[in-house]
């Protein structure tokens, strides 16, 4: 396997604008206009698609209760921002502000958690690549299947075992299982192969570094973007990990923002008024993802597609 | 740390004896790196899956109705158990179902995205990939929150349409999750095929373009072909998801009534678990990973084989 994804995007970029230009010098104009708009239109109507429900989620978070159903749906009302900052208050004081408790715990779990967990699987990755020793296809393969077998099935027998040790309705019970992502080292695995030459290492062991501080020095430098990714994939399925909190945690106290507004959302026939209370935490909780992906775009987006180029 | 204080000058005329030295290093340093997410693998991957094997092997008896429960190891029985409940077995056909339809139409749209992002005829590809991009930054929890109140007759903003068609219902319920599903993963698997495809050398398609073949035939002819990896990639990916569902249809339950207990596999193993019936819950966990894990090993050879063919 085989991948340089980001060098291979930007030669792209660089030589497509004069491919496109000899394109359309030599197509008729009128036919070029007309696969463009349908291009155009397809594209546009889905982003409808996609984005309606996030708009939704956004006027709809700057109304009262009563206004859900008697404004227009898709805009906003006239005292909006008003009615949002309360909004706003009311989801971070209700319940002795649960809320942001529940934002806390996720930042902890995701953010913690993948940081740790992207060191490891970045070391285990990098030794798989750079170094023969024995068993190491062995546990490469190990790993291989661990990327089959889906963390959801893996749910009960870890609340088993948990119980076992009386663990569960812990922290702990949560953030350690999060750590492990085999996904993760076949990610760093391919990463490091494409990234890190052989020959510096050998200059580094020359120069007299040692092998760990080679790694932490020169070679996560050169892992960077690929780390950025390995740690937003991480980030992300921690923080969509719904089954292991589901089954593990009872005390409301520890819940991250999915499992909370879960547990909002299933009482609003009993209690209307968290209704607006789970819409305004909804867009609360998915503004961080989208800045994280926002923020951290010219990694990720190059990153990406090396698990899939063979 | 004694990896660092290696000698650096080490006299020329002995490099055999560096080479043992630095490899017992590099020995030492594999172990350092390898240890943490071994360590970890081995306590929350292999020790619970062989635990979940072991509890299916075991059963629950009472000494008289009243009497203290005691396990005791019962063969297969939780096995027997599993093969005979139907709701199981629909549950696990009701997701099969789902991703035989659910699947290819993500794929496909992904696809499609994806050969539009790269084509010529867009204007204004960094938007497009964000928009449709921004779903999966949603969690499945919430976009099923979302999307419940979207479906709901009286809260939705498509009131005329939901108020007509109950998209809640016993008939269209599977369908309206297939909606979130395709809505939170179409633009990430769009992105993995996008960045396939940008890995392409240009000078193939200029080459094809000298020849007088036409975007649509380059985009069939050569660019599908080449990014049949990466399709197989997110196809597998998305066999194991359909086969896990639990998060969507969990939480529409609290908009829709014909979401039962046993709506999915996972949710099988959710309710049993509460019961609780731990042995009967483990089985179920185990044929579930194991259909799975056939599943999409099965699907990674037959492609495999018809690609290099």
């Amino acid at each position: 396997m085989t991948a340089a994804p980001a060098t291979a995007s930007k030669r792209r970029r660089g030589g497509s604008s004069t491919a496109h230009g000899a394109r359309n010098r030599a197509r008729g104009p009128r036919q070029s206009i007309m696969s463009r708009s349908a291009a155009m239109l397809i594209m546009g109507v889905f982003t409808l698609y996609f984005l309606t429900p996030i708009w939704w989620l956004l006027t709809t978070s700057t109304k009262t209760g009563g206004e859900i159903t008697s404004t227009a749906p898709l805009w906003f009302t006239a005292d909006s921002a008003e009615t949002f900052l309360a909004n706003l208050g009311r989801l971070f004081t209700y319940g002795d502000g649960l809320f942001g408790r529940w934002l806390l715990n996720s930042a902890l779990y995701a953010g913690v958690g993948a940081l740790i967990g992207t060191i490891i699987a970045a070391m285990c990755g990098y030794a798989l690549a750079k170094y023969e020793f024995r068993g190491r296809e062995a546990i490469f393969n190990i790993v291989l299947s661990g990327v089959l077998v889906p963390a959801t099935a893996l749910a009960l027998p870890l609340f088993l075992i948990f119980s076992r040790v009386e663990l569960t309705n812990t922290m702990w019970a949560v953030f350690l299982p999060s750590l492990v992502s085999p996904f993760g080292v076949y990610l760093a695995r391919i990463y490091a192969a494409a990234s890190v030459p052989g020959e510096l290492l050998e200059a580094a062991r020359l120069d007299g570094s040692g092998e760990i501080r080679t790694f932490f020095t020169v070679s996560t430098r050169l892992m960077a973007p690929a780390l950025v990714t390995i740690f937003l994939f991480q980030f992300v399925a921690i923080w969509n990990n719904f089954f292991l909190p589901l089954i593990m945690l009872r005390d409301q106290a520890l819940f991250p923002v999915t499992l909370g507004l879960y547990a909002w959302n299933s009482q609003i026939s009993q209690i209307p008024e968290l209704r607006s209370l789970v819409i305004v935490g909804a867009l609360v909780s998915i503004l961080p993802l989208i800045i994280a992906f926002l923020a951290l775009q010219r990694f990720w987006s190059s990153g990406l597609g090396a698990g899939g180029v063979k | 740390m004694s990896v660092l204080s290696t000698p650096a000058e080490v006299p020329q005329g002995a490099p055999v004896t560096r080479r043992t030295r630095s490899s017992k290093a590099q020995r030492r340093a594999v172990a350092l790196f390898v240890a943490p997410f071994g360590i970890l693998f081995l306590a929350f991957y292999a020790i619970p899956i062989v635990y979940a094997v072991v509890q299916s092997l075991l059963t629950v008896e009472r000494e008289g109705t009243f009497g203290a429960p005691r396990q005791v190891f019962g063969g297969f029985v939780q096995y027997q158990q599993v093969f005979q409940n139907t709701a199981f077995w629909e549950s696990v056909g009701r997701v099969l179902l789902f991703g035989v339809v659910q699947v290819p139409i993500m794929l496909g749209l992904a696809l499609l995205f994806a050969l539009l992002l790269d084509s010529p005829l867009l204007k204004g590809k960094k938007f497009f990939r964000l928009a449709f991009f921004a779903p999966y930054a949603v969690p499945g929890v919430i976009a099923a929150i979302m999307w419940g109140f979207l479906y709901s007759p009286s809260l939705s903003p498509f009131g005329a349409v939901t108020s007509n068609v109950d998209l809640l219902g016993a008939d269209l319920v599977l369908w309206a999750i297939a909606n979130i599903v395709t809505w939170v993963y179409v633009g990430y698997n769009m992105l993995i095929i996008y960045s396939s495809l940008l890995a392409i050398p240009t000078e193939i398609y200029e080459a094809a373009r000298l020849d007088g073949a036409s975007n649509l035939q380059i985009a069939w002819r050569i660019k599908i072909p080449l990014v049949i990896p990466a399709i197989i990639l997110t196809a597998v990916f998305s066999i194991i998801g359909t086969l896990q569902l639990l998060a969507e249809p969990q939480t529409l339950r609290s908009f829709s009534s014909a979401i039962n207990s046993t709506f999915t596999p996972n949710l099988a193993v959710y309710t049993t678990a509460s019961v609780p019936n731990y042995n009967l819950a483990a089985a179920f966990s185990v044929v579930l990973a194991l259909a799975t894990f056939i599943l999409s090993f099965v699907f990674l050879k037959s492609t495999q084989r018809k690609v290099t063919q």
